[in-house]
């Protein structure tokens, strides 16, 4: 469901509210082209120039979606604000992000401890069992070691504390039986209308052809387990903080 | 001082250059581009011929040895942009458009440049989906191209010089040019493009020797035109109805049949309530003076971006017992129709694909049951705003008697919609559907699809019915044209890279290569020598296949 409201007594200004149907896909590559091309004037979370707040909705000349493809696209002549050459698509995919910041804005934790965040992820959380990062833990589940530059706070701690909440495409897990009924279960990595590939469970990518199967079933439950129980609050923030702090070998 | 032997070898070279120079320089004749079909060594339109059936009757691949179809050559484009472009062949070279608006011509049996001709587009231009073009027509031994700029230019079929190049439509409105020309008689007829900008679409031919505008016929009427009673107040100027598909031609009843776009405001129909036409419908003007014969509305009022710019596919085939001139017709909007294309009677309208938006269709072609209609909130609406099906070419095989359509299954947007006022050059949209599906030059992997996104297919249709025969379905959706043959072989292409060929009575896969690259053009195939090729553009090049 995507769908804004003006915001009344906001001249110039709209809410963009959450859409069910911006898949995780669209955030990320949205999240990605924003922190490229965007951040560095708006902040990572676009609300840094003032009087603007991109994830809020708050917009200096942009009162609905066609102006607001227009201002991303043209540019605002006289000012910092340059022309893009992006494609519209790749404007709905930063619209995809701003969005996913408003919703993810109201669930920000506290403040964390990088250091201690990361103590607990090698450590007592046991996250390097399936994560990896900078080349350290399993490659079972999804590289972390950019997570920072592509998911937010609130994205994060919600997935540490309702992991079936939101499972990114690429991070589904899938189980496929061949003909001889040999069931092979990993993540998906790669899938066409040949071929499927999968991460095994021994960490080894495996290549499976498609017309050898009797099935492919995916899983709509989150490998990893909840850690709501499992931490405390301060804990949880502190691994936000450190998975926040993520952002790639530089 | 050069030295003799070296001189003789040079004037070797030269005699080799003016003999292939030579074989540049066939005249394109009208009565070819009539009779296209029956060289089919040749691939003088950007449909393979006037009927637009993109069938060949090559006969050297069958089903029975195309498993041993191999690559012949490739050739790398330098543009990132999708490569929509079908190329033409004349008499061993191929003539290939490169977005935006190079052209190259290639020794078609060596995939070896002859020369290329580099265009440079104003930066005025503005296109709401890709900077693309889709080809070039001949006439003569002149190309024609239109250009993302508005224009419209000829070049010199011998060498890439320009002929004449003139302004069609002013690119900072989002006029644009991206479909190939299509040449009939001695009028070159094209149409623009930009549906999501408010222009005043149009068709118009224009002389091949001298690009004299010859007629222009609005797709928007004017004050006075019937017609302009379907849009209320000033509507009409911005009502959009933009061409970017090439047309059809019936050298018999002299009728060029062209499909138009989407009226604008694209998804907000509040300031131009009516059927707006002629958008979202099936055009036939007299070639020779642009005069309305005929027209056919698909979808009145169109509220869901489902422009009718689809290839008019001509088919001469028994109807209800008596040989009839028939259009074929797989819409956008999810409906297969039959058309009468003397008279633009409609004979058959079935769904081939989810449809939501309408119940049906009574007994005229006009839909009926239409409950679903975009909102402030948003409507999720099958087909998705991309369609059941787009501009992809389908094709039609007068042996199997079957319609081809490249199709999204399952496939749906959420609608929204917003009040929008016209701004010159400005996007006018009215809403921003959301499409689950990811874009053909996206960053995110093919590894994101899932099926509530819908998947791609060929559907194979019987005409007289509208019943599906068969289906070949694909992992991602498709933006691939199909090719046909006479040996009941058919050629697509996929968004995940790979370039098959089916058996046209049955689906069946009889071979496949990978492509490495997104298919979003259309095959066609020709001969030099003794050798058929077949060939592709898939990612940033174009690929050709023959047998060993």
């Amino acid at each position: 469901m995507f769908r804004f409201a003006l915001v009344l007594g906001m001249a110039g200004a709209f809410a963009v509210q959450q859409p069910s149907n911006f898949t995780p896909a669209d955030v990320e590559e949205g999240s990605r082209i924003f922190l490229n091309s965007c951040a560095a004037c708006h902040g990572p979370e676009g609300d840094v120039v003032p009087g603007a707040d991109l994830g809020r909705g708050r917009f200096r000349r942009a009162s609905n979606e066609d102006e607001l493809m227009r201002v991303i696209l043209g540019g605002i002549p006289g000012t910092a604000m340059p022309p893009s050459n992006f494609s519209s698509r790749q404007v709905m995919s930063v619209i995809a992000y701003l969005v996913s910041l408003g919703s993810a804005k109201g669930r920000q934790p506290g403040n964390g401890d990088i250091a201690r965040g990361r103590a607990i992820f090698d450590g007592k959380g046991q996250c390097i069992s399936c994560h990896r990062v900078n080349g350290q833990g399993s490659r079972l589940g999804p590289d972390l070691s950019d997570v920072g530059l592509f998911r937010l706070a609130g994205n994060l701690e919600q997935s540490l504390t309702e992991p079936d909440a939101v499972i990114l495409s690429q991070n589904r897990f899938v189980t496929a039986v061949t003909r001889v009924g040999d069931a092979v279960r990993g993540r998906l990595l790669n899938q066409d209308t040949e071929l499927i590939q999968l991460m095994g469970a021994d960490e080894r990518p495996v290549t499976l052809i498609r017309r050898d199967l009797r099935s492919v079933t995916a899983e709509t439950r989150s490998s990893m387990p909840s850690y709501k129980a499992r931490l405390s609050a301060q804990e949880l923030a502190d691994v936000v903080a450190y998975l926040t702090s993520l952002r790639g070998l530089q | 001082m050069i030295h003799p032997s070296i001189q003789r070898q040079l004037h070797r070279f030269a005699l080799s250059v003016l003999l292939a120079a030579g074989a540049l320089s066939a005249q394109v004749t009208p009565d070819r581009l009539v009779n296209a079909s029956k060289e089919p060594k040749n691939w003088l339109t950007y449909s393979g011929s006037y009927m637009s059936q993109r069938h060949s009757s090559l006969g050297q691949v069958t089903p029975a040895n195309a498993e041993r179809l191999r690559m012949e050559w490739t050739f790398q484009v330098k543009s990132l942009e999708k490569f929509e472009a079908t190329p033409l062949v004349v008499d061993g070279v191929m003539y290939l458009t490169e977005a935006p608006n190079n052209v190259i011509a290639l020794d078609a049996a060596t995939g070896r440049p002859y020369w290329t001709y580099s265009y440079t587009p104003s930066p005025a231009a503005r296109l709401c989906c890709g900077i693309v073009n889709r080809g070039v027509a001949i006439s003569g031994d002149t190309l024609f191209m239109g250009t993302v700029d508005g224009r419209l230019l000829a070049l010199d079929a011998h060498n890439g010089r320009p002929v004449w190049n003139i302004a069609v439509a002013d690119p900072s409105l989002g006029y644009a040019v991206t479909l190939a020309p299509l040449v009939v008689k001695d009028k070159v007829i094209i149409g623009v493009a930009g549906g999501e900008y408010g222009v005043r679409g149009f068709i118009a031919a224009y002389n091949v020797r001298t690009g004299d505008e010859a007629w222009r016929f609005y797709t928007i009427p004017g004050p006075g035109e019937p017609g302009h009673e379907t849009w209320t107040g000033e509507s009409w100027k911005t009502g959009a109805g933009s061409i970017w598909v090439t047309g059809s031609y019936d050298p018999d009843l002299n009728l060029t049949y062209w499909g138009v776009g989407n009226p604008g405001p694209d998804y907000n129909a509040d300031e131009r309530a009516g059927d707006n036409l002629y958008s979202d419908s099936v055009v036939a003007l007299d070639a020779d003076t642009g005069k309305l014969r005929w027209h056919f509305q698909f979808t009145p009022g169109d509220v869901l971006d489902y422009d009718a710019v689809q290839i008019p596919v001509l088919a001469d085939i028994n109807w209800q017992g008596r040989p009839r001139k028939l259009m074929l017709w797989g819409n956008r909007n999810g409906f297969f129709y039959v058309l009468d294309r003397t008279t633009g009677e409609f004979l058959l309208g079935k769904p081939f694909e989810k449809v939501t938006w309408a119940s049906g269709l009574d007994a005229k072609g006009r839909p009926i049951g239409r409950n679903l209609v975009p909102t402030r909130e948003g409507t999720r609406i099958s087909p998705g705003v991309q369609g059941a099906t787009n501009w992809y070419s389908p094709s039609f095989s007068p042996r199997t008697g079957l319609f081809y359509i490249p199709t999204w299954v399952n496939y749906s947007s959420v609608f929204n919609k917003y009040p929008i006022q016209y701004q010159a050059g400005q996007r006018f949209t009215g809403g921003a559907p959301v499409n689950v599906v990811p874009g053909t030059r996206g960053v995110t992997g093919i590894n994101t699809r899932r099926e509530e996104d819908g998947h791609g297919a060929v559907r194979a249709l019987d005409p007289a019915t509208g019943n599906l025969k068969w289906e070949f379905a694909m992992t991602d959706v498709t933006d691939s044209g199909i090719l046909t043959t006479s040996t009941d072989l058919l050629f697509v292409g996929s968004r995940d890279g790979y370039f098959y060929a089916l058996n046209a009575r049955t689906g069946a896969v009889v071979w496949r290569a990978t492509v490495g690259g997104q298919v979003v053009a259309g095959p066609m195939t020709y001969q030099v020598g003794n050798k058929q090729y077949i060939a592709i553009a898939a990612g940033s090049a174009l690929f050709t296949f023959t047998l060993p």
